[in-house]
């Protein structure tokens, strides 16, 4: 369980996020949305320590992240963010071995090698292990990094935009599997996702987030109505049944 | 297929130390070491401490360039290019200056700190930029080694040290002897240590978010790094003088073929760097003989060409 | 200097306040601790005064129309590579002299001959440069940056393979120096440095068109590749004059173009060229003076322009980034 318990940052006089207080259940996807400037990415850079709150605590299972040592808790919690351009030049296994570092150190045994072909495996990158990243095309470099988040193994997974820069193809195929790590491997994953109706048809919960308040918390059935969405955008949204989904229609 | 390469580049350094052993201004041929008491003295007093010093500079300067270049995801820097060790050479003059008589010990920790502090500096910075082109970081690197050079030049004009200031910094190996570079030793054990760290430093490569990310302790990679930067620019500084462009080019050209997977690359950077300037060196020897030409000099053209060729690629790349 | 008093005065006031500043600076120079034998004196000071007016067009007028044409204000000929260039050029034709016994040609012929290879390989190397600057400029103010720093590497090893024991005597050339003109280079320079004034000022128009951009430039009827190789022939021999009379002056250009575009008030270039010809006199003039007679300190003057020209540069650099 993730807990935000009153958390505010705020850059020189303006609050980016203002008191935001919210819990993640175990297991499932949640996603976090919101208008741009809303918090989203900076909430989710609290939560996995890249960023330190001005005020307020976040715990992951109990463990306070400001304070717990960071490879401790590297092995709870892994983060992608969404600009991720290196200047190294480093092959798809070597990237995802370093999911390992947590636990060995970079002292790979046989185990690290057989959840670092686990992984390839699943994000069907087994052909490409030898690629150098910078020889990738932008979708197989993108799940190249999740491979990597998946190979460090962790209760939770949070990532900023994991559909930056995708096709719809790659977007759809990710997001299938992000909901095949959350069901067959039980795993927490945390979005921040800009489209609403990927959000809808794949979370368990959503999260809505408005000028660095949480102002919404509900099931997709819950937040999918044309009030709220349009309370949370300022922008007119119609909700349509699709294939049994709700699907936002903002056009 | 990589292991025999990596024999090949072995052979190949080892036979450049023999070439760098049995060249120069005295014959020595390895019949003499035997039989001439004499000239095997000569042999270990100069001729064995000149090779060593150069792969130790060598492999050091490129190291050291290799973590500049991965602290600051940057390609294009190194300590000769941004401000590293002209910093060290004004720590230098200050010491010329204040404490003329002080040991070469001391004169290397205060070459150290200043390479330290203008390090530091430069990073500070660099981050200030919000990256809009790669080359804005290194270009500002330049400018800044050059303002700081003309605070030395100038202050060393003042003093009228300009002269001796600039055979410290020639980058001249004729002055190695035994009893006069046994601090490269040193350099040897932070390049060795460098590669004990190796995973760390191609973590902090990715970026600090990266490193949060699986629990790696960014703050202390980055102050590690600088300090094994420093003392490395420093140590050469005072020993040998400038080495430039060697930071920039051999890492580079190693990244292409091998990639940065610095546990597996830190062999072939050191053997590279190593060996480049023990050939500018033998060139350096033989062009003009019997005089000497600095290896600083050699590698001037030679690391200009080199890297006008990467720069030439990164604009194809683009 | 009340900086308010100026920014209400029109672009010509401007220009003759500094005319008069700059008059003050000689008048200041010439006068200055005179004892002892004066007429030899003066003789001596006249000689380094058309020598630091002669630097100061060169470098104000070349700076000017290589940022004019390259249409930013960061690039100068000095930057680029083109005045190390010129001292390569230099110790090629020395070396090819020494070497293979060439009869000496006299100090006005070699410069005339070094003064050519340099127009010609400037155009060689830096027209297909610009045409590429629109896509990414600080690639090709890299590329000219080691471009230098490899002409100056490859005279060095020249130098050393020509003179291997007097390497010190190499070394002092690093920085400028007011002192070892010879009379009649200063005089050619004076004739050639006119002659490429004319011409400039017949053109100062159509510099104001180039400044608007290659393609604002083509569009009201300018021949831009034919600009482009008349500036660079015109900029080419201002270089080779100032590197022949005193050396390497790296970043004069840029701080003089640079408070010129600030202080003249204007972006036309009959403007901007006296500007920064009148700061470039008042700099080296004044600051000659100021160094020598007051600190005592002669010959640091190009150290100490190399030291602001560099902190400009940088502050040039981030403010780009910055906007």
């Amino acid at each position: 369980m993730i807990e935000i318990d009153n958390i505010s940052k705020q850059y020189q006089t303006t609050f980016v996020l203002k008191n935001v207080n919210a819990t993640i259940t175990k297991g499932g996807i949640t996603s976090i949305i919101g208008p741009n400037g809303a918090g989203k990415s900076t909430l989710l850079s609290i939560i996995s320590r890249l960023l330190i709150a001005d005020e307020g605590v976040v715990r992951v299972n109990n463990l306070d992240v400001a304070t717990t040592p960071s490879d401790k808790l590297a092995t709870y919690l892994s983060v992608l963010r969404q600009e991720n351009r290196y200047t190294s030049r480093l092959t798809v296994q070597e990237l995802v071995g370093f999911g390992r570092y947590p636990y060995t150190k970079g002292r790979l045994n046989s185990d690290d090698h057989r959840r670092i072909a686990e992984a390839l495996d699943y994000l069907n990158l087994t052909e490409f292990k030898d690629r150098f990243l910078d020889e990738l095309s932008g979708g197989q470099r993108q799940r190249a990094y999740v491979a990597m988040i998946l190979c460090q193994d962790t209760e939770y997974v949070l990532l900023d935009e994991p559909l930056n820069n995708l096709d719809m193809k790659h977007s759809v195929s990710m997001m299938k599997q992000l909901r095949k790590a959350a069901d067959e491997l039980g795993k927490t994953v945390v979005l921040v996702i800009h489209d609403i109706n990927f959000a809808s048809v794949y979370s368990d919960t959503i999260l809505a987030m408005k000028k660095g308040e949480v102002v919404y918390q509900g099931t997709p059935d819950d937040i999918m109505r044309s009030s709220i969405l349009e309370d949370i955008f300022d922008t007119p949204i119609k909700i349509e049944q699709v294939c049994g989904q709700n699907i936002a229609v903002y056009y | 297929m990589k292991s025999l390469y990596f024999i090949a580049a072995i052979l190949t350094v080892i036979g450049l130390a023999v070439i760098s052993l049995f060249i120069g201004a005295g014959h020595i041929t390895p019949a003499d070491l035997y039989s001439n008491e004499n000239i095997r003295d000569i042999f270990f007093a100069s001729r064995v401490p000149r090779t060593v010093a150069l792969l130790f500079a060598g492999s050091a300067m490129s190291v050291s360039g290799l973590i500049m270049q991965l602290l600051t995801q940057n390609r294009f820097v190194e300590p000769t290019l941004v401000g590293t060790t002209q910093s060290a050479s004004l720590g230098l003059l200050v010491m010329m200056v204040f404490a003329p008589a002080a040991s070469i010990m001391s004169k290397m920790v205060v070459a150290s700190l200043f390479a330290m502090a203008g390090t530091l500096l430069f990073m500070l910075i660099s981050r200030k930029i919000v990256l809009k082109s790669t080359l804005m970081v290194p270009l500002i690197g330049i400018m800044l080694g050059a303002v700081i050079s003309a605070i030395t030049t100038f202050f060393a004009m003042y003093f009228d040290l300009l002269q001796s200031l600039g055979g410290w910094e020639s980058g001249d190996f004729s002055g190695i002897l035994r009893g006069r570079y046994e601090l490269l030793w040193l350099v040897g054990g932070l390049t060795l240590l460098a590669c004990f760290c190796a995973d760390q430093f191609t973590i902090a490569g990715l970026g600090r978010d990266f490193s949060i990310n699986i629990g790696l302790n960014y703050r202390r990679v980055m102050l590690l790094g600088l300090t094994v930067i420093a003392l490395i620019g420093g140590i050469v500084v005072v020993v040998v003088g400038v080495l430039p462009f060697l930071g920039l080019i051999v890492p580079n050209i190693v990244s292409l073929l091998f990639g940065d997977n610095i546990r597996k690359t830190m062999p072939w950077i050191c053997l590279f760097g190593g060996g480049l300037v023990l050939l500018c060196d033998i060139i350096g020897r033989t062009i003009r003989y019997p005089f000497e030409i600095p290896v600083s000099v050699i590698l001037g053209v030679v690391g200009a060409v080199l890297f006008l060729i990467l720069l030439n690629r990164k604009r194809y790349a683009n | 200097m009340q900086i308010e008093q100026i920014s209400h005065l029109s672009s010509p006031k401007r220009l003759i306040f500094l005319a008069i500043l700059a008059l003050c600076c000689i008048l200041f120079f010439m006068t200055i601790n005179l004892k002892g034998n004066i007429h030899y004196i003066l003789v001596d000071r006249s000689w380094i005064l058309l020598t630091m007016i002669l630097v100061a067009f060169c470098a104000a007028a070349s700076t000017l129309l290589f940022q004019t044409v390259t249409n930013n204000r960061i690039l100068t000929p000095a930057l680029m590579g083109i005045e190390p260039l010129f001292i390569l050029i230099q110790t090629v034709v020395v070396f090819f002299i020494d070497s293979q016994g060439i009869p000496f040609i006299g100090t006005i012929g070699k410069f005339i001959c070094e003064s050519t290879l340099l127009i010609l390989f400037s155009l060689f190397l830096y027209r297909g440069l610009f045409t590429r600057l629109k896509q990414n400029l600080y690639l090709v103010l890299m590329i000219g940056i080691i471009l230098g720093t490899l002409f100056r590497s490859f005279s060095n090893l020249l130098q050393r393979l020509m003179t291997p024991s007097e390497f010190a005597i190499i070394q002092s050339r690093i920085f400028a120096t007011f002192t070892q003109a010879e009379p009649a280079l200063i005089i050619a320079s004076v004739v050639i440095a006119i002659a490429a004034g004319i011409i400039l000022w017949r053109m100062r128009f159509r510099f104001d068109v180039l400044a608007l951009g290659r393609d604002n430039a083509i569009n009201l009827g300018i021949s831009y590749r034919r600009s482009v190789t008349t500036i660079l022939m015109l900029v080419s021999i201002l270089v080779a004059i100032s590197t022949a009379l005193v050396g390497p002056f790296t970043f004069l250009g840029l701080l003089i173009a640079n408070l010129a575009y600030s202080i003249s008030g204007s972006s036309q270039h009959r403007y901007l060229l006296p500007t920064a010809f009148l700061l470039g006199v008042i700099f080296l003039v004044g600051g000659q003076m100021v160094l020598q007679h007051l600190l005592n300190m002669s010959g640091t003057l190009p150290i100490v322009v190399e030291f602001i020209g560099g902190l400009l540069f940088i502050f040039l650099l981030l403010k780009k980034v910055t906007m």
